[in-house]
């Protein structure tokens, strides 16, 4: 059972260090910083993907379960007691693979920050297709290869940023390390990995 | 409103603390003061505190009441600010105060309410003269013990309920707003306004429903039942899921009942205003209960007229935090904001000169 | 009392939780004094203070709105003997959730089951009890007792 799988070892310093880590990735976009070394999330996450779980998630906030995460459940539920939600009412959603952007909540006009954050577990950066981002953080554009995106992600990305400030953030987390793509970015696809 | 940043006064704050704390603790000749005499000797503080603090907590409350020295909205404030350093694990079922464990329970509705008039631990018929035995320090005698009559304590609307002649109370499984997570907007559901007055300033309201009863609102109201005394609280983890007990919450619950002429959907019957606070606090509970009423007005089909029954007027003055911070951040450096007001005043007295010798001149000619 | 209230037995565990939760450190601990040390433990969650935002019904019967909210502490341990035991404890008191924790993973186990029943749970249950009978007996003794005076007109 999952729940013998401890959370961080220590809880403030642990969820602090990562929120830190988080808060430097969505203010630099692409920039790939370490979190959740030492953790040991239940199959399959990645440290990294459960260390922002355990950073961001509480009670207050909804969280969608992607099927594939399902064997983590009780490991998530355990440590941060969601609310449980629908994937088109959560206000984050826990990813093996990327939901469509466009199904998911983009918040409105008027309270943009009830956008969806996805935490996606990807299969590693440095290899994979190259993206280049540009905006709002990066004062020249920052190439990154992100393996495990879909072939069509540059599209659905143009399509989220075109709703700003709208739209839906992304954490992407492998291995443990991590890098954020905040609504505000544009994104164009360089070359297949 | 804008602030400037001022430096320098470091030094100056630091002994200014210093001395306070010192003035705090007083002559030290005197014993000090234990955060436990305070929870134990100085419950009805301690209970407002908690409630206007909202967080249920008699340690904390005690000892934000030794820290602001007695001032009890500035120890609501530090409890407060304690809250927000909690993560919030769950929220519990809806207490049942029908099944209260009873300290005092009265109405002043009817005399032989089924269950009994209970007067619990009560000052209401004391005569208000001090009572310097307390001064001299004083051992109580134990409480008297009579056997308890087992029989069910209804509430009024249990016994009026029959016939029609008081509303019901309309049960919801829907999740109630929280003004802690959402932003209010008016008109406010009932759910937001007796979350806000639970947690309002006790004086506050006192004053308004003393208003609505001195015609600021037209009601006639009763004490259909006050009760104190504890409530079970209970949780549902989902790690267990199933629900239990994490502890007892004392708790104030006050029903008023009031006349309601009727409207064109409903016929004439007495309606409902509740309070329920933390700890015994029977004048919050029943100012909460009279504000509540008041503040049911359009969805009676009332018309609102009085500033009981404004909402927005109610629910944004209510809360003694929020007051005291607006209130007191005058007390800040608006050095700038007064330097610019100063000026605007001489060029209006500059004008004014101007002109009156301009009267003056051409009145001469 | 609801038909819903009514209907809600509560289970052994949850019987044998609620008077943990009641019961100071200080009174686990004098209760737990004659037996053997509990297992060994390893926490698997806490023990952390936190809040829980309690709710209460319009009117006393009807839609739920939010009070306010209680200080709580919550442990969640698995012993040497496999089971896990959780504690949500009124509070802040660190130490009575880990031990109601512990011994709530204990009294899952039948090889401690009675014992623990016998020497911690039912006396801390009986003098609970015995508190909430002694207020009762309290408000009791200010109950009114109303007595009418006959009046002349006949």
């Amino acid at each position: 059972m999952s729940l013998d799988l401890p959370g961080f070892a220590d809880p403030v310093t642990g969820a602090q260090s990562c929120f830190r880590a988080v808060l430097e990735a969505m203010s630099r976009p692409g920039l790939v910083l370490e979190a959740g070394a030492g953790l040991t999330p239940p199959a399959p996450l990645d440290p990294a993907t459960g260390a922002v779980l355990l950073t961001l998630i509480d009670a207050d906030t909804a969280l969608h379960i992607d099927p594939a995460g399902e064997a983590a459940r009780d490991w998530i539920v355990f440590h941060t007691t969601p609310r449980d939600a629908a994937q088109a009412e959560a206000d984050f959603t826990l990813a093996l693979s990327l939901p469509k952007l466009a199904s998911l909540p983009a918040g409105t006009d008027d309270e943009p920050q009830l956008g969806a954050t996805v935490i996606l577990q990807v299969a590693g950066f440095g290899t994979g297709a190259l993206f280049e981002l540009a905006g709002p953080g990066l004062a020249t554009p920052r190439r990154l290869r992100i393996a495990g995106l879909p072939d069509d992600f540059a599209a659905q990305w143009a399509a989220n940023h075109g709703l700003f400030p709208r739209g839906v953030d992304l954490i992407l987390c492998a291995g443990t390390q991590l890098a954020a793509l905040p609504r505000s970015l544009r994104i164009s696809h360089v070359m297949e990995g | 409103m804008a602030y400037v940043a001022v430096k320098g006064g470091e030094r100056a704050i630091d002994n200014a603390h210093r001395w306070m704390a010192d003035e705090r603790r007083g002559d030290q000749a005197v014993p000090e003061i234990s955060t436990a005499q305070i929870a134990e000797q100085l419950g009805r503080s301690v209970d407002r505190v908690m409630a206007e603090g909202s967080l249920y907590d008699p340690g904390l409350a005690a000892l934000a009441v030794k820290q602001a020295q007695g001032d009890l909205i500035e120890a609501a404030f530090l409890l407060r600010a304690y809250r927000t350093t909690l993560p919030r694990f769950a929220a519990t079922s809806p207490v049942e105060t029908a099944t209260m464990t009873i300290a005092r329970r009265i109405s002043a509705v009817f005399k032989d309410m089924p269950g009994g008039q209970i007067l619990g631990p009560t000052t209401d018929y004391t005569h208000r003269l001090l009572d310097f035995a307390l001064e001299a320090g004083f051992t109580p005698q134990a409480a008297e013990q009579a056997e308890p009559d087992l029989a069910a304590m209804p509430r009024i609307h249990d016994i009026l309920g029959h016939e029609g002649l008081i509303e019901a109370d309309q049960p919801s499984d829907a999740e109630p707003f929280d003004i802690t997570r959402q932003p209010l907007a008016f008109p406010a559901s009932r759910d937001a306004r007796l979350q806000s007055l639970a947690r309002g300033d006790e004086g506050f309201l006192l004053a308004m429903g003393y208003s609505t009863q001195r015609g600021w609102g037209g009601s006639h109201p009763f004490v259909g039942e006050i009760r104190v005394g504890e409530v079970a609280v209970e949780i549902e983890p989902p790690e267990l899921g199933f629900a239990i007990d994490i502890g007892d919450l004392p708790v104030t619950e006050c029903q008023m009942v009031n006349q309601f002429a009727g409207s064109r959907t409903q016929p004439p019957q007495f309606t409902r205003g509740y309070g329920l606070v933390f700890g015994h606090g029977e004048r919050k509970a029943m100012a909460m209960a009279l504000v509540d009423r008041a503040l049911r007005a359009s969805e009676l089909g009332e018309e609102a007229t009085a500033p009981a029954q404004n909402q927005e007027f109610v629910i944004y003055h209510c809360d003694n935090i929020e007051a005291t911070g607006f209130v007191e951040h005058l007390k800040l450096p608006h050095y700038v904001d007064f330097q610019s007001e100063l000026e605007t005043i001489r060029r209006m007295r500059a004008d004014a000169e101007r002109e009156m010798a301009h009267e003056s001149q051409e009145a001469a000619q | 009392m609801s038909a819903a209230q009514q209907a809600k037995v509560k289970s052994p565990r949850q019987l044998w939780m609620a008077v943990l939760a009641r019961a100071s450190a200080a009174q686990l601990q004098a209760h737990l004094a004659d037996l053997p040390p509990l297992p060994a433990h390893r926490v698997l969650r806490g023990p952390e203070a936190g809040l829980v935002m309690v709710r209460g019904r319009a009117g006393g019967g009807g839609a739920a709105f939010n009070l306010g909210e209680m200080s709580v502490t919550r442990c969640s341990v698995r012993d040497a003997a496999g089971q896990i035991g959780h504690a949500y404890v009124s509070g802040r008191d660190a130490m009575q959730a880990e031990l109601a924790a512990r011994i709530d993973a204990a009294l899952q186990n039948p090889e401690w089951h009675d014992r623990l029943m016998e020497a911690v749970i039912t006396p801390l249950a009986a003098s609970q009890q015995a508190a909430k009978a002694e207020l009762a007996a309290k408000a009791a003794a200010t109950r009114v007792q109303f007595f009418t005076l006959a009046t002349m007109r006949s």
